[in-house]
């Protein structure tokens, strides 16, 4: 099997069966990063380019990894939004990297939405790797990964999303991902980060941390952005520490054998306490080690469902 | 010459008429039937199966000269204007320069003499730049043919400005357009802010963001006496607002535009930038209340808030793409599907195109009786069209409505007695 699609430009466009595809998938191509030599030939001759509109060392870097071990060639581009000052749109943009005979193109922006346009203004394969606050698929996938290798499964199981809702995509993809798998869903933060209508996408909101971690067995802390502080949404770290931050105290009230997650770059004594981020429930390591697999998966299924392979 | 319109069903909503008759033109005017059969030349439109109502009035578009002329000129808009039906518009400020002066003014007139398909009419600036801080010479606007005011798209903070706008305006009798946004409630926004601004990960900008200005202006307008019209209201909780003014006796008037009533903002999920345009598209609740209120009268008016731009800039992230959709050239044929529907009667509806505006900016209403300019638009209510980009005459082909099948178009305007030809 394969995805019979040009594009991943987010969970809210892909079918159950299809994320179990590119999860099993993972699966065997995780073997891959364990050998000794951890590169297979599939990809030979293609050329990936790696987009990013805003800087990301880490799931640069990983779709880096992940292109490599399928054996495909692959640049990066870094470029900022301002070529737009400079008259070039994001599509001229696109265009001249096509013109290069491009196969599949990674785009990371700013702007939510931004892949969408490239996706139909070009023959290449596009993979949203984070467009605004709309979706962030791979980390999504590399999080149901992550449950699914530690928990066993993802039906029925008790999920805490806790921080800035409002503005991350990682939520976004998160939510949509482990509703389609018949997770149940919880988001808490301060209601100045949580979109008021958030909960029609399947998700239940919490305000206090403690009714949303009571009996979770999965507790997934989103980063705190300091700039959020500055346009009045909280009024300081501390604060917010205190009220919204996972510490060893609240994570007793989560259910036993729970997995604290996060998608990092962590803010230690913020939103994680050093103690639970590099506690025995931590999986955030194994989160980053996941991610290459599971975006070998998406590449490699991309390709060989447009008969490429 | 006499110019005779035979056999069309006459709608002339000033005058309370409906019916089969002819109309006769002479020169620039409409004019009394002539009991004998005259011997002079005359020629006659065949309008049977045809509505023929007085030219359509759009009290609110943007035409982009001076300043802007590769999203639209003068001319171009105007040309539009006619193939849309309409014989007078009204064209917004915010041009570069600000059309804050005597002489922007007389240059959009002029402009507007020299390409002669419609009768421009200018909104002047209420602020200078339309920066809120200093009132524009209204007065001097006015005497040159500012018809009213408005700082539309910049939207005036200051409640103190606007108390005195208003009353200002009050004095050379003109009336005071909102653009109703609390800048700080909306900043940084790009859609409706609801469950599909939510999923999309797009700023909202809340109801809440125009209905705070709505109340305000609605307590200014009270307490000023003066004339208030609320430009493109959008929200439910604005129709009720102004409901409740108009019954308590304020002198308010309201419009709303043509994607207001037709879409919701369902139709972004897909990050179509045709679609992006400021008030956001609400709704489905939203779009039922604007239409209730146009059915009851809150709405008085329907305008397009045409606002023309080039492929180039909505083709980009969403984020960046400019607010506006070019409506001149299909407003008339979206809200013929009121009156097909059943939900307004034509001639009702025609009364939002053509009384109600001048009205609401305390001009005569245009008839159709013997003496009146012939200003004419006739109608065909049953030819369908499907809209695509290609068929605007607007260099603005930013259409939201592309591919949509509406039934009821325009097919002449006479404006002062001549034929407008809008081919392309
Ligand atoms: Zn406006
Ligand atoms: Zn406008």
């Amino acid at each position: 099997m394969a995805l019979k699609k040009k594009d991943l430009l987010g969970i809210d466009y892909l079918e159950k069966a299809e994320i179990e595809e590119i999860i099993s998938t993972a699966e065997s191509f995780k073997e891959v990063s364990t050998r000794d030599i951890k590169k297979v030939p599939a990809l030979r001759g293609r050329t990936i380019v790696n987009l990013f509109f805003e800087p990301s060392t880490r799931t640069r870097t990983s779709f880096e990894l992940a292109a490599k071990r399928l054996s495909a060639d692959i640049i990066n581009i870094s470029s900022s939004t301002s070529s737009v000052v400079k008259g070039e749109t994001l599509l001229d943009t696109a265009r001249n990297i096509e013109a290069m005979n491009s196969d599949m193109i990674i785009v990371r922006h700013s702007m939510s939405g931004a892949p969408m346009i490239l996706a139909k203004a070009l023959k290449s394969s596009v993979i949203n790797a984070g467009d605004g606050s709309h979706e962030h698929p791979s980390q999504a996938l590399l999080d149901l990964f992550t449950i699914k290798e530690r928990l066993g499964r993802v039906e029925g199981l008790n999920i805490a999303i806790i921080g800035d809702i409002a503005h991350s995509r990682v939520a976004r993809s998160n939510i949509l991902c482990l509703n389609k798998m018949g997770a149940n869903v919880r988001l808490c933060g301060p209601a100045t980060l949580i979109p008021a209508d958030i909960e029609k996408m399947g998700a239940k909101v919490y305000f206090r941390p403690e009714d949303a971690i009571d009996g979770a067995d999965v507790v997934m802390m989103l980063r705190i952005q300091m700039e959020r502080q500055k346009s009045g949404l909280f009024p300081g770290v501390r604060e917010y520490s205190r009220f919204f931050g996972l510490n060893q105290e609240r994570v007793r009230l989560a259910k036993e054998g729970v997995i604290i997650m996060h998608p990092g770059p962590i803010n230690r004594g913020v939103e994680i306490s050093t103690e639970v981020a590099d506690g025995p429930y931590s999986v955030i390591l194994d989160q980053v080690t996941n991610g290459v697999a599971v975006r070998m998966a998406i590449i490699y299924l991309l390709t060989e469902g447009r008969g490429a392979i | 010459m006499t110019l005779i319109i035979r056999g069309g069903r006459v709608i002339d909503p000033a005058n309370g008429m409906d019916g089969i008759r002819d109309i006769y033109i002479e020169g620039d005017k409409i004019i009394q039937p002539p009991k004998t059969k005259k011997t002079s030349s005359s020629e006659v439109i065949d309008a049977r199966g045809l509505i023929v109502a007085p030219g359509l009035i759009d009290m609110h578009c943007h035409l982009r000269e001076p300043g802007f002329e590769y999203k639209e000129d003068i001319a171009s808009g105007a040309r539009a204007a006619a193939a849309g039906g309409f014989t007078t518009i009204c064209c917004m400020p915010n041009t570069n320069p600000v059309n804050d002066s005597r002489s922007v003014t007389e240059f959009i007139i002029g402009q507007a003499k020299k390409a002669g398909f419609c009768k421009v009419l200018p909104i002047g600036a209420i602020t200078k730049g339309s920066m809120g801080t200093e009132l524009a010479e209204m007065g001097e606007m006015a005497e040159a043919g500012c018809t009213g005011f408005s700082d539309d798209g910049k939207p005036v903070a200051n409640a103190e400005m606007m108390r005195h706008a208003l009353e200002y305006a009050k004095t050379f009798g003109r009336t005071i357009i909102s653009h109703c946004e609390e800048p700080a409630l909306s900043a940084g926004g790009v859609m409706n802010e609801g469950a599909v601004s939510a999923r999309l990960g797009l700023r909202g900008i809340p109801s809440a963001a125009e209905e705070v200005m709505v109340a305000r202006d609605i307590s200014l307008a009270r307490l000023t006496g003066a004339r208030l019209h609320v430009a493109h209201v959008s929200t439910a909780g604005s129709v009720e607002l102004i409901r409740r003014a108009k019954a308590e006796g304020i002198s308010v008037t309201a419009e709303t535009c043509p994607h207001y009533f037709t879409l919701t903002d369902e139709g972004v999920v897909s990050y179509n930038t045709y679609l992006k345009v400021n008030p956001p598209l609400r709704t489905e609740a939203d779009r039922k209340a604007i239409i209730g209120g146009l059915e009851d009268g809150t709405i008085d008016v329907i305008a397009t808030d045409h606002a023309p731009h080039a492929a180039s800039e909505k083709d980009v992230e969403f984020d960046l793409a400019p607010f506006g959709i070019s409506g001149l050239e299909t407003a008339l044929a979206l809200a013929m599907a009121l009156a097909h529907s059943g939900l307004i009667p034509m001639a009702e509806l025609l009364r939002k195109f053509t009384v109600n505006p001048a009205l609401a900016l305390g001009m005569a209403p245009p008839s159709l009786l013997p003496g009146s300019p012939a200003d004419i638009v006739l109608i065909d209510p049953e030819t369908e069209k499907t809209v695509r980009p290609e068929i605007l005459l607007s260099k603005g082909k930013n259409t939201a409505f592309s591919g949509l099948v509406l039934k009821g178009w325009p097919v002449m305007t006479i404006h002062e007695g001549k034929k407008i030809e809008f081919k392309h």
